[in-house]
């Protein structure tokens, strides 16, 4: 196999338990967002564009769509000679089977894989946020800093500070401590996630955290922390820009909502970094002469009869005369009705919402997010509601 | 299907469509939002799984090959088989062929490696969704030397004027083919005939100074050929014409066109890694086909807009058809306006065509 000077291994397997329904069949990095994509189009597509070509994706976790997703990698082009895009799900060795038992485990038992490219260096992502981020800048920066450990960091509020992995740093950024959501943060920079190793250096410590009885095997509660006890030198990278973790109904709901102002945080319509996904190749969208779309980002295949504001509509959804839809991010190919309403609502895929439902009105909490799927459409059956899936 | 092998033959499609066609053959002119004319016979092919699909190109075919690639969006990327885009570069001393017999003479070796024993000959100007395969057991059924496909047209309109016509005998067999222009079985440029027979008649064509392989071979011989007819009933058009450019593509605006177009099998095309089209608060949208990129500040009524179209506020399109990555400013008034790609309208200007003879600005214009 060809050198690699990088090797990045991007952490797929979460459930995405918080996520409720939209991961009850599907790993979170498969979750729709955003109109037409899946959240790991987002650090795919940020390898892809920050000429990274040799990727290995570790799932776990209902990993069936996630696996067909990927395929051989040609929409994130990493369909290629050397390198591409592997999916590594956790597989049995001679010494028994189990599951990944965290992420540096799961990065452990892919070290075969990993040495096959004799990297320099190894990048570590997840597959739970939405952002655009140029890793080749992030490497510079790391061999710059003749780093050991480069941890991107992004400033936060002090309040947010109880809720992230923070890094305590010296004036120059160098870390000397991690902190796991500390109850009195001492510095507002939040580890992103990602992580860039010198490959020799993490795989000792890997090694070395493997023999530990007690380690939960997992990169910011067991490695760095490791790392700073053996006096390694660990740099924050700082990262300015828009950055989310969509682990939650209210998180990703409302990061879908922050692509609807008229100048979004998150730019996804700029050519010089595009976020690649698979093309699910629909006809252009149907506006009818009876429609209203305002402050709403739609997707090609949409045929569109009723009033849409301040909404994500993916790929191939009817919407039918007098329906109104509000402040809702609509998945592919659901089928609304006549007179529906919608408000503050996310509806997943395939879903035939009958004619004059309502959802969503009248809520007791206002700042609920009405999460809609098979399951809790079935419960509303009998209350003038009826429901079927057009799979 | 892989007893079939399809031939798109463009040599004889004259480029008509003024401004459109400057630059690009017939088969390339965008349509519909997203795809390229030829994308419809193409994606037909596939549907049908034929493998093997030759494309006969003659001039103006740089953005054709662009578009077509390696054939992936149709899966004729393959290792055995596949697209092959042949361009006119023969350089056999000894060939005597002329006009499209000429791709035939010099492209025996597509005809002759592909395993089908059956070609399916097509244009790209007759946008239908046939299929392929229903027309292809028609014609072993009737055990006949050559099907030609046609549809009945109710209404005819200019564009089928220069459009074949074919009489229908009581044996349901072809009796004449003919140009009388108030005929409506409009023969759509596709026949299906067995692959040796076919090589013989190139052969034969050649052999006697010949020049275009439907007239010399089918249309004059019909009297020593059966002939049948296979009858198409679904969405057809026919653009040979920025008139006619201009009118199927408005059509499509109607609720019936546009499902039967593109609702049943799918029309594929060359991929394009967009971001969902996104309306602003100013936006007002209706009786329109967007496709993905866009961003509309501005009001856009019977109207189709390309991939990438920026419509800033203010701007009113109106029964118009707007290409790839056009730009309109602030407060610019576009009606029956055909603007090719790449074009850049700047603020406060306005552009108006006729009803019936829309304005076209040629791909790139600055104005």
């Amino acid at each position: 196999m060809k050198k690699k000077e990088v090797v990045a291994m991007l952490l797929a397997g979460g459930q995405g338990k918080r996520l409720k329904g939209l991961t009850k069949n599907l790993a979170k990095p498969a979750v729709y967002f955003g109109g037409t994509y899946r959240i790991i189009d987002f650090p795919l597509s940020n390898c892809s564009n920050s000429g990274i070509d040799t990727v290995g994706v570790l799932t776990q976790y209902e990993p069936l769509v996630l696996h067909s997703y990927i395929g051989v990698g040609s929409d994130w082009d990493m369909e290629r000679k050397d390198g591409g895009v592997f999916v590594l799900p956790p597989h049995e060795k001679e010494d028994g089977s189990s599951w990944y038992r965290g992420t540096a485990d799961a990065i452990y038992r892919n070290m075969k894989f990993i040495e096959q490219y004799d990297p320099e260096h190894i990048l570590i992502l997840s597959g739970d946020h939405i952002y655009k981020m140029d890793y080749d800048a992030m490497l510079e920066y790391h061999k710059e800093k003749n780093a050991d450990c480069t941890i991107s960091v992004i400033n936060v509020t002090l309040e947010e500070a109880s809720r992230f992995g923070i890094l305590n740093t010296n004036e120059d950024l160098s870390i000397y401590e991690f902190e796991e959501k500390p109850e009195h943060p001492k510095s507002t920079l939040a580890s992103m996630g990602i992580y860039l190793f010198k490959w020799d250096v993490l795989k000792r410590h890997l090694y070395e955290d493997e023999r530990n009885p007690d380690s939960s095997f997992d990169f910011g509660k067991d490695i760095i922390p490791l790392m700073l006890s053996n006096q390694k030198v660990l740099y924050a990278y700082p990262f300015e820009g828009y950055w989310r973790d969509v682990g939650t109904v209210q998180s990703l709901w409302q990061s879908n909502m922050d692509l609807l102002s008229d100048n979004p945080p998150l730019d996804l319509n700029d050519p010089t970094w595009r976020i690649y996904t698979r093309s699910p190749n629909q006809p252009a969208q149907y506006i009818a002469p009876d429609a209203t779309v305002t402050n709403s980002v739609i997707n090609e295949g949409c045929i569109v009869h009723g009033n849409i504001d301040h909404s994500v509509l993916f790929y191939g959804i009817e919407v039918g005369e007098g329906s109104v839809i509000t402040d809702s991010v609509i998945m592919p190919k659901v089928k609304i009705g006549k007179n529906v309403r919608i408000h503050k609502a996310i509806v997943s895929e395939n879903l035939v919402i009958e004619d004059n439902t309502v959802l969503g009105q009248d809520r007791s909490n206002e700042d609920e997010i009405l999460l809609i799927t098979e399951e809790e459409l079935s419960s509303l059956n009998g209350q003038g509601v009826s429901v079927s899936t057009n799979n | 299907m892989s007893e079939l092998m399809g031939v798109i033959n463009l040599d004889h499609e004259l480029d008509l469509l003024n401004e459109l066609t400057y630059f690009r053959c017939g088969a390339a002119v965008p349509f519909a939002g997203r795809y390229r004319l030829i994308d419809f016979v193409l994606s037909n092919m596939a549907n049908a799984e034929m493998k093997d699909i030759a494309v006969f190109v003659r001039r103006k075919y740089r953005s054709l090959m662009d578009h077509l690639g390696e054939g992936r969006p149709w899966d004729l990327d393959r290792k055995r088989g596949g697209l092959f885009v042949l361009p006119p570069d023969w350089n056999d001393s000894s060939d005597t062929s002329h006009g499209d017999l000429q791709h035939m003479r010099n492209n025996l070796d597509f005809f002759k490696r592909g395993k089908a024993k059956y070609i399916l000959h097509s244009g790209s100007q007759h946008l239908c969704k046939v299929d392929f395969c229903e027309a292809f057991n028609y014609h072993k059924e009737t055990g006949a030397d050559v099907t030609l496909i046609y549809t009945k047209v109710d209404q005819l309109e200019p564009e089928h004027d220069p459009c074949l016509r074919l009489e229908i005998g009581e044996d349901g067999f072809v009796s004449n083919i003919h140009h009388e222009k108030d005929h409506p079985n409009v023969y759509m440029e596709m026949f299906i005939m067995e692959k040796k027979f076919f090589l013989e008649q190139v052969r034969h064509c050649i052999a006697h100074g010949d020049s275009y392989f439907f007239r010399d071979a089918i249309q004059k011989n019909h009297h020593n050929m059966k002939i049948a007819a296979y009858e198409y009933k679904g969405y057809h058009a026919v653009i040979n014409s920025v008139e006619s450019y201009y009118k199927n593509s408005l059509e499509l605006l109607c609720p019936k066109n546009y499902t039967s177009l593109f609702k049943e099998r799918p029309v594929n095309t060359k991929i394009k890694y967009e971001a969902p089209t996104k309306y602003l608060d100013s936006a007002s949208v209706n009786n329109s086909l967007v496709a993905n990129g866009c961003v509309i500040g501005g009001s856009v009524e019977n109207s189709i807009l390309f991939r990438g179209v920026k419509v800033q506020k203010g701007a009113k399109i109106t029964n118009s058809i707007i290409m790839q990555k056009c730009v309109i400013g602030e407060n610019a008034v576009i009606e029956n306006v055909i603007l090719d790609k790449d074009v850049n309208l700047p603020p406060d200007r306005m552009l108006v065509g006729d009803v019936k003879r829309p304005f076209v600005i040629a791909k790139s214009s600055t104005l």
